[in-house]
């Protein structure tokens, strides 16, 4: 098929199949679609869900064989413009296709594949990340975590922190180590952890944003079947890395899903006032300035995707990309605010709307971007290190 | 088309390289400086980088152009600007020829564009007048009707290579107010006219300016370049494309900086080790490489849209004249604060980068100024 036929049978499709209130930024935090057992979404959501995972489309790029759409690259980017021009929300979002999905595709086993894959595209089972200890956070590789080998089972004992979602999740890819006489990177493996399993508890922590996406997970003698090692038994440091190469992007990207038109504009004329200038000449810099910094880094990414299809190695644009989309980002949040102005200082009650609100707590949750998946310091480290050739 | 040069490009580049290293420009750009040359280049370079054909890169084929496009001048400008080139690459390719092909007759380009090709005529445009900042509509000198042809009287400042130029373009208004858009008219004059007076500024980067004073200078009907009246248009489709030139060249200037600067901290030792072990040095080299990135990208983008002729050049020609402003002057402070003393002497080089960044963040607009405009062409 051509692409642009293509293109408008996906369009014809998407405009036959969404539920009407699939149209337009969700109203609530609630439908946003995680998938997973523990949940419920109200109906259109699971029936966008259902459609679209029927059709492989929830994780278009994946193999037909495990459920996924076998759509080409060309094809993957026509379907989420469609998407975009409709203003349709994705039907399911979360570190099932985001992060474990495409590791375990690139180095999980058959039997691996076949048992999760089909799952995550269905939003049936909701994934979370056991990476940060209490002592172990930039410093990943220090994880103290233990894994004992018993027959065919590890069996787990440690504490993890700051494992978002885990009380929402029903599964959990986490770093143990299985030899503590090895350095440090060579003794760690990569498994697959039901969170079900006897032995595992998990205590919400609140953010400064007031909700609490964060968990403490405590190990407490906990069975892992040894078929749930993905890679090799101690070679979860390279898994480690390569799922970090997929979580760094995703946060980088997550910014570039902007609505259409320029919200801080718009915000601005609201706010501040005029007509064919915002009427505040420090902040229409400012915002020039943000739009400026996120129109650069878009164009890097072009330039790098362009790049790598005219067969260029990628080097190092992982740490840019991951350093600068959130640093741009958080100047973003903090501008929005302060365009609010005082309306910008609510937290609940009465005097302020749900919008001013959501600006404010959405402010606050961004300064987790250039702590979450590897600070900006390390990624700045990442730099000096590999790109310029800095000396330690 | 995409974000990447294509091979031609690479090799383009890679010769340029070359000769721009065996020139070893920063020793000649002292030596001319400190001899106070009264050219301010090397007309024996400029006849070499006319005869490799670089000049004729945006020009087309029947005047003796090789009808490339912006995505090739880029590439030889980055390189030229990591030599500081003194050489009228900006004066006569970018303003005067450029302003030439999109505006000139028949006629003038018949007779102005195989020389300036050549490396025989420079042309240039005297885009500033005192005071006028970065306002190109802002136009004081006056076209009085005189016959069947005008009298120009007024002042025109920093006109690259205006000491050296063959013919200089002049901005005149023959209707309206000063700043108003209408009204400006382009011509082309030669210093030798009666009532010209050009006297070489020196500024401080080095590079070749001039103060131009019109008297009565008398000018005539075949002298207009473009339309009458609607000078502005075409001085500002000019000075866009040219930017993009002048961009490239900062970006060149940069890189090779803050090589400099990256050599110094693999080689400097303090506290018994390199100063690049120390991370109060590293991350602020990982920054200045991430602007270098992002101005890059701006710049390559800018570049393509002028091959494209899409509308939204301005937009991003402000985007890349903005981003390399403030990346080249943040390189070029860093550098000179990481060479520590050595980096405060004259004998040093990275002296010239510092001093070159503060100029040509100012050419053709600064930082504030460009995102003003892209705030404006935003529609906010
Ligand atoms: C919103 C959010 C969600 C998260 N979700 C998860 C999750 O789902 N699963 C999970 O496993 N983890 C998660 N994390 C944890 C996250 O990966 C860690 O917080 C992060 O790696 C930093 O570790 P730390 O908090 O221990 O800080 P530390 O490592 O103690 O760092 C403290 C400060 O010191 C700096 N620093 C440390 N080392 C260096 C160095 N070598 N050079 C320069 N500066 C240095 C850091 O940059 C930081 O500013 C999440 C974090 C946040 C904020
Ligand atoms: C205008 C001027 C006048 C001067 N006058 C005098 C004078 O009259 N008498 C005199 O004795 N001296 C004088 N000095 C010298 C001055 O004191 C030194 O230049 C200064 O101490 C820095 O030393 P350095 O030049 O060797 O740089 P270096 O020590 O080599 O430093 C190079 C760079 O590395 C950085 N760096 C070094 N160590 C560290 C570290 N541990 N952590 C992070 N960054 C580091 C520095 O900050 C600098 O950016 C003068 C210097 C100047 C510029």
């Amino acid at each position: 098929m051509d692409h642009e036929q293509f293109r408008a049978e996906t369009s014809h499709w998407l405009r036959a199949n969404a539920p009407e209130s699939m149209f337009g930024a969700p109203k609530s935090v609630d439908e946003i679609c995680w998938g997973g057992r523990k949940a419920s979404y109200p109906p259109d959501v699971k029936r966008w869900l259902e459609v679209m995972a029927e059709r492989g489309w929830t994780a278009p790029m994946w193999p037909k064989q495990y459920g996924g759409g076998d759509l080409s690259r060309e094809e993957a980017k026509i379907l989420a413009q469609e998407m975009a021009k409709l203003q349709l929300r994705p039907p399911l979002t979360g570190f099932g296709l985001s992060m474990i999905g495409p590791l375990l595709l690139q180095e999980g086993s058959e039997d691996l594949k076949r048992i999760h894959i089909s799952p995550i595209v269905r939003g049936e089972i909701r994934w979370c990340q056991g990476y940060s200890e209490p002592g172990a956070g930039s410093d990943l590789a220090s994880l103290q975590t233990r894994a004992e080998i018993d027959g065919d089972y590890f069996v787990l004992n440690g504490q993890k922190i700051w494992t978002s979602y885990a009380d929402k999740s029903d599964w959990m890819f986490i770093l143990v180590r299985t030899d503590p006489n090895a350095r440090k990177q060579d003794g760690i493996t990569f498994l697959l952890l039901d969170m079900g399993s006897p032995g595992v508890s998990v205590k919400p922590i609140l953010l400064i944003s007031g909700s609490s996406p964060f968990c403490e997970t405590f190990l407490d003698n906990v069975r892992v079947p040894r078929a749930n090692v993905v890679g090799k038994v101690n070679g979860g440091w390279a898994m480690a890395k390569a799922l970090l190469g997929h979580e760094r992007t995703m946060i980088a990207d997550v910014f570039k899903d902007r609505v259409p038109g320029n919200p801080l504009v718009d915000l601005a004329r609201k706010y501040i006032g005029g007509d064919t200038h915002v009427a505040d000449p420090i902040v229409r810099d400012r915002i020039a300035q943000v739009e400026m910094d996120q129109h650069c880094l878009d164009l890097t990414l072009d330039r790098a995707r362009d790049g790598a299809k005219a067969g260029h190695k990628p080097g190092p644009e992982t740490s840019i990309f991951k350093y600068y989309g959130t640093e741009t980002n958080m100047r973003r949040r903090e501008l929005m605010v302060d365009i609010l102005g005082p309306q910008g200082l609510g937290w609940e009650g009465a005097g302020f709307d749900d919008k001013e609100l959501a600006i404010t707590r959405d402010w606050l949750r961004s300064r987790g971007n250039s702590i979450e998946g590897g600070t900006s310091e390390i990624q700045l480290n990442i730099i000096a290190k590999r790109v310029l050739g800095l000396p330690d | 088309m995409a974000l990447v040069f294509t091979e031609e490009q690479e090799l383009l580049r890679h010769s340029a390289r070359e000769f721009v290293t065996k020139q070893k420009p920063l020793r000649r750009l002292r030596a001319l400086r400190d001899g106070n040359d009264p050219v301010g280049f090397s007309r024996q370079v400029w006849g070499e980088m006319a005869q490799l054909g670089w000049l004729a890169i945006p020009f087309p084929e029947q005047y003796g152009g090789a009808a490339l496009g912006y995505m090739d001048l880029i590439v030889l400008m980055e390189e030229l600007g990591r030599g500081l080139l003194p050489e009228p690459m900006l004066s006569a390719v970018l303003l005067g020829g450029n302003a030439i092909a999109r505006g000139g007759s028949g006629t003038q380009k018949e007779t102005l564009l195989p020389p300036l090709i050549e490396g025989k005529l420079l042309v240039t445009v005297a885009v500033q007048e005192p005071g006028s900042r970065y306002d190109l509509c802002h136009v004081a000198t006056r076209a009085a009707r005189a016959g069947a042809g005008w009298q120009l009287s007024g002042t025109k400042a920093l006109v690259p290579d205006g000491h050296v130029a063959d013919r200089i373009i002049i901005p005149a208004r023959t209707a309206g107010e000063v700043t108003e858009r209408a009204g400006v008219t382009l011509f082309l004059v030669s210093p030798q006219a009666a009532g010209v007076s050009v006297v070489r500024q020196s500024t401080v980067d080095g590079r070749n300016a001039a103060l131009v004073r019109l008297q009565n200078v008398a000018v005539g009907e075949d002298d207009v370049i473009g339309s009458m009246g609607q000078g502005a248009e075409l001085l500002a489709a000019v000075v866009d494309r040219a930017t993009i030139g002048v961009c490239a060249e900062m970006l060149g200037s940069m890189a090779a900086a803050f090589e400099m600067t990256l050599d110094y901290l693999k080689t400097r030792t303090q506290f018994g080790v390199l100063i690049g072990t120390f991370q109060a040095l590293k991350h602020r080299a990982a920054k200045i490489f991430v602007e270098l990135e992002l101005a890059r990208s701006a710049v390559m983008a800018a570049a393509q849209a002028a091959d494209a002729q899409q509308p939204q050049l301005p937009r991003l020609v402000s985007l890349a004249k903005a981003r390399c402003a403030d990346a080249f002057i943040l390189t070029a402070n860093e550098g000179v604060q990481m060479h520590g003393g050595i980096g405060m002497t004259d004998e040093h080089d990275i002296g010239f980068f510092l001093k070159r960044a503060r100029a040509a963040a100012m050419i053709f607009g600064d930082a504030a100024f460009h995102r003003n405009r892209y705030a404006a062409t935003g529609g906010y």
